[in-house]
């Protein structure tokens, strides 16, 4: 929106823009668009492929359920975890799903201070795979506490016994930054959609829609000063986004790089964490995007354009990750510790080296692909390479957290860690929990906000706005 | 393991060995072959373990079988005391015991021989087993054994009620039954009735025993027990003509050679030997003093692990070396029954050494070694005139008595052509544990009448007609004999929990005229004090766990013979043997070798050169024989030597329904609930196994099915396998677990022998281990040195130390008033032997899991023992590390709990609130010693009542998804404290003892207060040889540990 | 003026326009006569508008800080009043206020409490939820959401006369012109 009044040649480009192909492609008018992205919703029936996806994604749900059932009856025993290895996939899962929510947190927050109008068109899918993808994180720590029941003792809360949390543990941060990048998240979602249900109740024909879009629209009628007051608040909202999408994953580094654990201990964890977040964020948001286009023919909205810039993205974030990578094993051997060294050598040329060299394959060698334009281009060479860099990035998390525990200070304590079918249900449930509520989203939302799309519009139409 | 995975390239790990310099530990040979782990990875990364819930016998059977049981119906009586008058131990100086509740002295007999004891009962329930400080056997310290008894008394699977062919009946009708039998046996002067029981410890059943025979006299009373003396017993008879029963004054050796003794661990004096011998391994105050020790064993031992020169033989290379170093000390020049050049560096420097210390050398033979190595070690120790100085021998009481698998074969015989009418079985277990050749099984189907008193429904009770639950020695009056001729009565501390009766109680019964077992042993004891106050004599013998009177039977020199019987305490044990004599037709018939065991190589006949005082080295015959043994198991030879042991954690089977010691990892190769065929890693490579292969092992026509267990350090060309698992009925922990030996086991070679022969079944049986087997990768974990290196350097312990002090800290320094609780453990006199281990279960209520649980690293034990071998792989130096919370003053745990459920006192230890802990596990991630133990299921059972019974209620009983750890026993630091509270004084040094240093027989634990100076604890931690480990990380831990140090012979060099 | 009895009050008059520019014209217009309880509805913001129709005041930034002050300021005040004042624990030998350890949190409460602020500030400032507004009552406005500008003259304007501004809204280029009902 606030892009409407600027000259393109003026606006600071995100690396390797170009100007064609645009970001709107099709001779769209507002009513076109509006019907366009609405309709989905309210007139055209939902595609067979919807049903599909949102089966799978239901019953793995249920899988998720039983799992859950299982564990709280018979405790974490369950799991393939023990001592050394006291954290598996609850960790893993919980890092990798709060890794993926930053992308849609990327794209709505610092994209628009950076005036990207390319966001404009993703930016809503985004947030709502951030707003999913935090919900199935956040299960995690709670579920792989011993008695989950009384999580609530994480909280500062007034008792007989005023007992608090203890503030030095990152797991406090944890709950803080979780929970608080949860609200804000839900926010600026919710914000960005209530002109959008002020449409959706205006095209609604059937009546329980109108009443309830209109409720959430809070009878939002686009008045000018309403206008106003709501950009200043979206503005601040991606200002406090931005830090705050920032320090979530740097807190969640801090829950291994406060310990004294070698290959936790690590300054670089910071960094590299928010980086390869924002890495597996855009690779889901690739994921997802790609087939939803095709189904829903959406490609003049989310056009190659988009694509490539996303792919753009994960380039320069994977080779962000990649140097993480470096300097670990770097500082590892320079810092001349011997259980430091010993920890590299055992990542590299330990029992779960395997995992480590399909980690860098994922990861790192992969994703030079897209240095290629003819990649970036190609719907579905990028559509594999995202799928390949969330597995990377679930088996780097992997490699933090297993192959750093199995093996620590005493060689007495070294044990193995392996998954047990549960910690493989648990898991598989979460996606299964993440795509149902994605596709629900997809069929009662609107999966592209309207109303900046029309803004779009207005900058086909007049290339530069003058009084 | 996956079965597919190549074979260990054991010449690769060599190699590799080989490259490595400095002192580099490792730990175990799938570790050293890195290759392998590529491999296992890709089988790995499947889950497995899925299959938790299902496969769960040992941890799912623990709770259901115990909730099923009628253990209920015992606890009623759970808190009642016995009728009879008991007499609690006075409160003691509070230097020696611990804790609040009464405390009860009594013993525990093993292999005939007791260990005093203190029995803790809280509210009358026996919960803790202490040492008793005035025991000779004891000193206060125990073995795990005793450790673990408690929870034997409270097994649900013990045999609650008479049985008769497997119906209950009441105990008036067996009364009845065997009344009957009794009056026809009288009338035939008992011809027919056999008796079976295991060793007797017990003057007063032995009294009994030869009473019934003085009124029954055709009757026959067999002794048999798996582990038996009678190689030790034939030894002294070969050396002395005569046997005699010997011990060992460690603390006046300065040079010991074991021939294949672990003497720390194989006898119930044991705990007394490791206490000895440690006083004088302490080498701070004068290292010159400190004394030397050679091993030279086939199967790796405790006692192996501390020596400072460990010389690996199978055993036909064993009697060989025996004979050739006796050779050597006798005449000078090397002896004609050695191979020349066979070891003659370590022969000609160990003889050096020996006679260097004459009177103050020691040569031990292994218990369970040829007659002949007990005979070269008997005439070595006279022949150095050690005699009276670092060994005491006194006279067999009732010389006369036949070997126990001698009395046993001829039982068997009797049984096979029916001359055994009724067979009386009291304790032993033979149908389980005979002698696969005696075919018990059969045999004892014959006798018309069977009756067994056991405490468990065993193999050998489903045969018998009758079966009587045994009492356990914390629910009975007895009396048993320690190594030294010291007495302790027996007392109860709990009326029986079921309807089970003692061996008194079943022999006067016998005898006609029923008497409880309190009137046997008080009538057998004012019997032994004619005139003197018995009332005060008892209540004086029941407070002290020792019969005044009795013990240090006087010494005597081996040359002079000497009237069996002589000089023992109590005239009233010769005038026993005298009679027992009488009774089983006299010793003499037996003497004469009448009952000869055929083809017998390794027992030479009893009475054969019965009579020089000191026999000169052995007949040709003999030589020629043990030559032939060592060509037989020549390496590449198809044969091998077989060796046979009791389990260090099940002994001989009996403890085989004991969840604690199923579960305690086995010294070296921390195995649990299983057993397995240890052999080296050359001969495993030979034969192409690796550790967890199945083979079958053939044994002189007999055959199991055992899984390989690679042991580094073990004797080349033969195989060790031991004795107590592969039980079929006896308790629901018992059954399954294991292979049974004794199906390989003859009665002419009970201890094994050459003829083994071993077949690659290509079959996996997953073994589990606490210690998934790594190496140590060059850190400073477990410091050692020699006593040159010491001397040289005082503090040549700190010298690899990469870190910084506390001065470097961020933090600042907390100051901790009043008492500041630290330990220091010294590696030096660690013999892990595990007494510690049970100790801390037991006094903890740490649960057990189940074989499943600890494959899967869930083990619970809040101490461990960490074992790290250093260098060759053939013959490893060993280092034992208990492991336990450091109680960090910096500690890393702490910060991580986002609830503070661990946080610390205002003494510095580290606190575990259970009630708070939400089991983040955090904490066990970040804790550097992984001592902390996680309920990952819920692994404490809190339903059977029985054990609710034996739990210590001073100690809570943690639940599923909470973290635990060792808290440095916080309930008896709280008990001093209210003690020293109501006297209004501070916590006395020495008066907070940790059960780990209780149970500790070499002191190697000690804790105390560091802020203050005088404290023992303190003064060690000021030792140049005291460090911590991983101080790097500047935890500054309260647990610190001094170095280990070695003193090997220059000649021999440190290898 | 009498006449006006026989008709029922209404809440003013509605412009309708199809393009932002034509709109933002017409606000000048409507302004340059004098009239100032006037109020513009497009579909998406446009830029300047707000300003045309004579909005200025938004406090909305400076609740904002202020809610962050408060969140950083009370955040902080937490942690050391909990683990310092209010229950003291020797936790691994730490400082009992280990500032460094209670920033993250600090952190995190400031972000969360400006966020709120921000958005229901908004909410609150813009009077939203409003359930109900006579603009609605237009038939055409459903469009405003879709793709029709509207501008709207309110009858408590006092320069407000439904003859003359309607005549005078006709005159700007607008698509239709149409009375607002209560």
């Amino acid at each position: 929106m606030a892009t409407v009044d600027q000259p393109k040649t003026a606006t600071p480009r995100p690396e390797g823009y170009e100007a064609p192909p645009s970001v709107l492609e099709g001779d769209h008018t507002y009513a076109t668009v509006t019907d366009k992205i609405s309709g989905i919703v309210l007139t055209r029936k939902t595609p067979l492929s919807w049903f599909l996806i949102f089966g799978v994604g239901f019953s793995l749900m249920m899988v998720f359920f039983g799992a859950v059932g299982y564990l709280l009856l018979k405790g974490t025993g369950i799991w393939g975890i023990n001592v050394p290895v006291a954290w598996g996939f609850a960790i893993i899962n919980f890092v990798w799903w709060i890794g993926i929510g930053h992308a849609g947190t990327l794209i709505s927050a610092i994209l628009l201070l950076m005036r990207q109008e390319w966001r404009t068109s993703i930016n809503r899918f985004a947030e709502a795979m951030t707003l999913f993808a935090v919900a199935c994180a956040g299960m995690f720590p709670i579920l792989h506490m011993g008695r989950p029941w009384l999580f609530y003792w994480l909280l500062p809360y007034p008792n007989v016994m005023s007992l608090w949390p203890q503030f030095r543990s990152p797991l406090v941060w944890d709950v803080f930054a979780v929970s608080t990048y949860g609200t804000v998240s839900l926010l600026f979602w919710f914000v960005g959609l209530v002109p959008d249900f002020g449409t959706m109740r205006d095209k609604a024909q059937n009546g329980t829609a109108r009443v309830i879009y209109g409720m959430l629209s809070l009878g939002w009628r686009g008045s000018a000063s309403h206008w106003h007051r709501y950009e200043t608040a979206y503005l601040l909202l991606a200002g406090l986004a931005t830090p705050l999408v920032v320090s979530v994953h740097t807190v969640v580094s801090f829950d291994f790089a406060v310990s004294v654990i070698p290959g936790w201990h690590t300054t670089v964890f910071p960094p590299y964490f928010v980086a390869g977040a924002i890495y597996s964020g855009f690779a889901m948001v690739l994921t997802l995007v790609i087939p939803i286009r095709a189904i829903y023919g959406l490609e003049d909205m989310i056009t190659r354009r988009h694509l490539n810039n996303m792919a753009k993205v994960m380039l320069a974030t994977g080779l962000i990750v990649a140097y993480g990578y470096m300097i670990e094993m770097f500082m590892s051997w320079y810092g001349a510790n011997n259980f430091e060294q010993y920890m590299s050598r055992n990542r590299m040329a330990g029992p779960y080296a395997p995992i480590f060299w399909s980690l860098i394959l994922c990861n790192v060698l992969t994703p030079q692909l897209l240095w290629f334009k003819r990649f970036r281009n190609n719907v579905v060479v990028l559509f594999l390479i995202a799928i390949v860099v969330n597995i990377g990035m679930w088996l780097e998390r992997y490699v933090i957290v297993i192959t750093s525990l199995h093996r620590d200070y005493l060689p007495s304590s070294w044990g193995m860690y392996h998954g047990t079918i549960w910690d493989y249900a648990t898991y598989a449930g979460t996606i299964g929990l993440f795509l149902a509520l994605m596709f629900l989203f997809i069929r009662v939302l609107p999966m592209i906000s309207i109303f900046e799309v029309r803004s779009l519009v207005k900058t086909n139409r007049r290339p530069s706005h003058t009084e | 393991m996956t079965s597919d995975k190549k074979q260990l390239d054991l010449t690769a790990i060599r190699e590799r060995l080989r490259a490595q310099t400095g002192r580099d530990y490792w730990r175990s040979l799938e570790e050293l072959a890195d290759t392998e782990e590529f491999r296992e990875l890709v089988h790995r990364e499947f889950p497995r373990q899925a299959s938790e819930w299902t496969d769960e016998v040992g941890r799912r059977g623990f709770l259901k079988l115990m909730s099923a049981s009628l253990a209920l119906a015992g606890l009623g009586a759970c808190t009642t005391q016995p009728l009879e008058k008991i007499i609690p131990y006075v409160r003691p100086p509070e230097q020696l015991v611990p804790g609040k509740p009464l405390f009860f002295a009594t013993a525990m007999t093993l292999g005939g021989n007791a260990i005093g004891l203190l029995a803790e009962s809280h509210m009358g329930r026996p919960t803790k087993i202490e040492g008793n400080p005035s025991h000779p056997a004891s000193l206060g310290a125990t073995d795990a054994y005793s450790q673990a008894s408690v929870l034997s008394l409270y097994d649900p699977d013990r045999a609650q009620a008479v049985t008769e062919r497997g119906r209950i009946r009441s105990w008036t009708s067996l009364q009845v039954a065997l009344a009957a039998e009794i009056d026809t046996l009288k009338t035939r002067r008992g011809r027919g009735l056999r008796i079976l029981t295991e060793t007797v410890g017990s003057p007063t059943l032995r009294f009994q025993l030869q009473e019934l025979l003085r009124a029954l006299p055709q009757a026959k009373w067999y002794e048999y027990e798996p582990v038996n003396w009678d190689n030790r017993r034939e030894g002294t008879r070969l050396a002395f003509g005569r046997p005699m029963s010997f011990h060992y004054r460690l603390d006046q050796a300065r040079v010991v050679l074991s021939l294949g003794s672990d003497f720390f661990c194989s006898r119930p004096e044991s705990v007394r030997y490791a206490r000895d011998f440690t006083a004088r391994r302490r080498a701070r105050e004068n290292p010159s003093d400190m004394n030397r020790l050679y091993v030279v064993e086939s199967v790796p031992s405790p006692t192996g692990t501390i020596a400072d020169h460990r010389l690996p033989l199978r055993p036909s290379e064993l009697g060989r070396f025996a004979q050739a170093l006796a050779a050597r000390i006798a005449g000078g020049q090397p002896g004609d029954g050695e191979t020349p050049g066979e070891h003659s560096k370590w022969l000609d420097a160990l003889a050096r050494d020996l006679s260097a210390n004459r009177g103050q050398s020691l040569v031990i033979p292994g218990e369970f070694e040829s007659p002949e190595v007990q005979r070269a070690a008997h005439q070595i120790n006279s022949a150095l005139g050690n005699i009276g100085k670092t060994i005491e021998y006194t006279p067999e009481p009732d010389g006369g008595r036949t070997s126990q698998s001698d009395g046993l074969r001829e039982l068997a015989g009797e049984m096979g052509d029916g001359q055994a009418d009724v067979l009386i079985i009291l304790g032993a277990n033979p149908v389980y544990a005979a002698p696969a050749d005696l075919k018990f099984a059969e045999r004892i189907m014959k006798p018309r009448l069977r009756v067994h008193l056991s405490p468990y429904l065993d193999e050998t009770s489903r045969l018998c007609h009758w079966h009587v639950p045994e009492t356990h020695f914390l629910e009975q009056w007895s009396d048993a004999e320690a190594f030294d001729g010291t007495v302790t009565i027996v007392q109860p501390l709990i009326t029986p929990l079921y309807e089970s009766r003692s061996a008194h109680e079943i022999v006067s019964l016998l005898q006609g005229r029923y008497r409880s077992g309190y009137d046997s042993v008080r009538d057998y004891w004012r019997s032994q004090q004619p005139g003197a106050d018995f009332e005060k004599f008892w209540k004086t013998a029941l407070n002290d766990g020792v019969v005044p009177g009795t013990g240090s039977a006087a010494p005597m020199a081996a040359t002079s013979a000497v009237a069996p019987g002589a000089q023992r305490p109590q005239q009233g044990r010769t005038d026993t043997q005298g009679d027992r004599g009488e009774a089983t037709g006299g010793p003499e018939r037996r003497q004469t070798g009448a009952a000869s065991p055929p083809g017998s190589t390794t027992q030479p006949r009893p009475g054969q050169r019965a009579a020089a005082p000191l026999v000169a080295l052995q007949s040709p015959a003999q030589k020629k024989s043990d030559l032939e043994v060592g060509s037989t198991a020549r390496p590449g030879g198809a044969s091998l030597e077989l060796i046979f042991r009791p389990d260090p954690s099940v002994y001989d089977g009996r403890f085989s329904n004991n969840g604690w010691l199923q579960e305690l990892p086995k010294p070296l190769t921390k195995l649990t609930w299983d057993n397995a065929a240890l052999l080296s890693p050359r001969t495993a490579e030979r034969l192409g196994v690796r550790s967890e292969d199945v083979v079958e092992l053939r044994y002189h026509g007999a055959a199991v099915q055992a899984p390989v267990w690679v042991a580094p350090g073990h004797a080349d060309e033969c195989v060790t396998v031991h004795l107590g698992y592969g039980r079929e009925y006896g308790g629901k922990l018992a059954t399954g677990a294991g292979f049974n030996a004794y199906r390989l086991r003859r009665s002419d070679t009970p201890w094994g022998g050459p003829g083994l022969e071993v077949r690659k079944t290509g079959e996996r049986h997953r073994l589990a281990t606490t210690q998934a087997h790594w190496s140590i990768e060059g850190r400073n974990i477990v410091r050692t040195g020699t006593v040159e290196e010491y001397q040289k350097n005082p503090h040549f312990v700190h010298e690899k130390e990469h870190g910084f002090g506390p001065e470097l800290s961020l933090y600042p320094e907390y100051e901790y008033e009043g008492n500041a609780w630290g330990m220091a453990i010294d590696l030096n006199a660690c013999l892990g032997c595990n007494a510690c281990v049970v100790a801390c279960q037991a006094e903890n209520n740490v649960p057990v899991v189940g074989k499943d649980q600890v494959i899967k690293q869930r083990e619970m034990h809040w101490l461990r023992i960490d074992t790290y071998h250093e260098g060759n792989l053939d013959n490893p130096k060993t280092v034992h590390q208990p492991m336990l919370c450091q109680q960090c003053e910096k500690a890393p745990c702490e910060v991580v709990c986002p609830v503070a459920a661990t946080v610390h006192s205002s003494e510095g230890l580290n606190d575990m609130i259970y009630n708070r802990c939400v089991g983040t596990r955090y904490c066990s991630n970040n804790c550097p010693y992984k001592v902390r133990r996680f309920n990952f299921l819920q692994f404490s059972d809190k339903e059977t009542p029985s054990l609710k019974v034996m739990y210590n209620p001073d100690v809570t009983v943690r639940d599923r998804g909470v973290m635990e750890k060792c808290t440095y026993c916080v309930q008896r630091i709280n008990a001093a404290r209210i003690e020293a509270k109501k006297e209004d004084r501070p916590i006395r040094d020495g008066e907070v003892v940790t059960a780990c240093q209780a149970a500790c027989p070499t002191h190697a634990i000690v804790f105390g207060n560091i802020n203050d100076p005088n404290s023992q604890v303190a003064k060690l931690k000021k030792l140049s040889l005291n460090y911590s480990v991983l101080g790097e990380l500047n935890t500054q831990p309260r647990t610190t540990y001094l170095a280990a140090l070695r003193n090997p012979n220059p000649e021999l060099g440190t290898e | 003026m009498e006449r006006a009895d026989f008709k029922p009050a209404i809440y003013g008059l509605m412009a309708e326009f199809d393009t932002p520019d034509t709109l933002i014209q017409a606000v000048r217009k409507v302004r340059a006569e004098g009239y100032t309880r006037i109020d513009a509805y497009t579909p998406f913001p446009v830029e300047g508008l707000a300003e045309e129709v004579g909005f200025h005041s938004n406090l909305l930034p400076i609740l904002v800080l202020g809610a962050g002050i408060v969140g950083a300021l009370g955040g902080f005040g937490l942690q050391y009043w909990v683990s310092k004042i209010d229950y003291p624990l020797n936790v691994g030998g730490r400082p009992l206020n280990s500032w460094p350890s209670f920033i993250p949190v600090t952190f995190e409460l400031t972000i969360l409490f400006a966020a709120l602020t921000a958005v229901l500030g908004m909410i609150a400032l813009n009077g939203l939820p409003m359930p109900y507004h006579p603009v609605f009552n237009v038939p055409r406005f459903a469009m405003a959401s879709q793709d029709r500008f509207f501008l709207c003259v309110e009858s408590t304007d006092e320069k407000f006369d439904r003859e003359k501004t309607l005549t005078f809204l006709q005159g700007l280029h607008a698509k239709a012109v149409t009375e607002v009902d209560y």
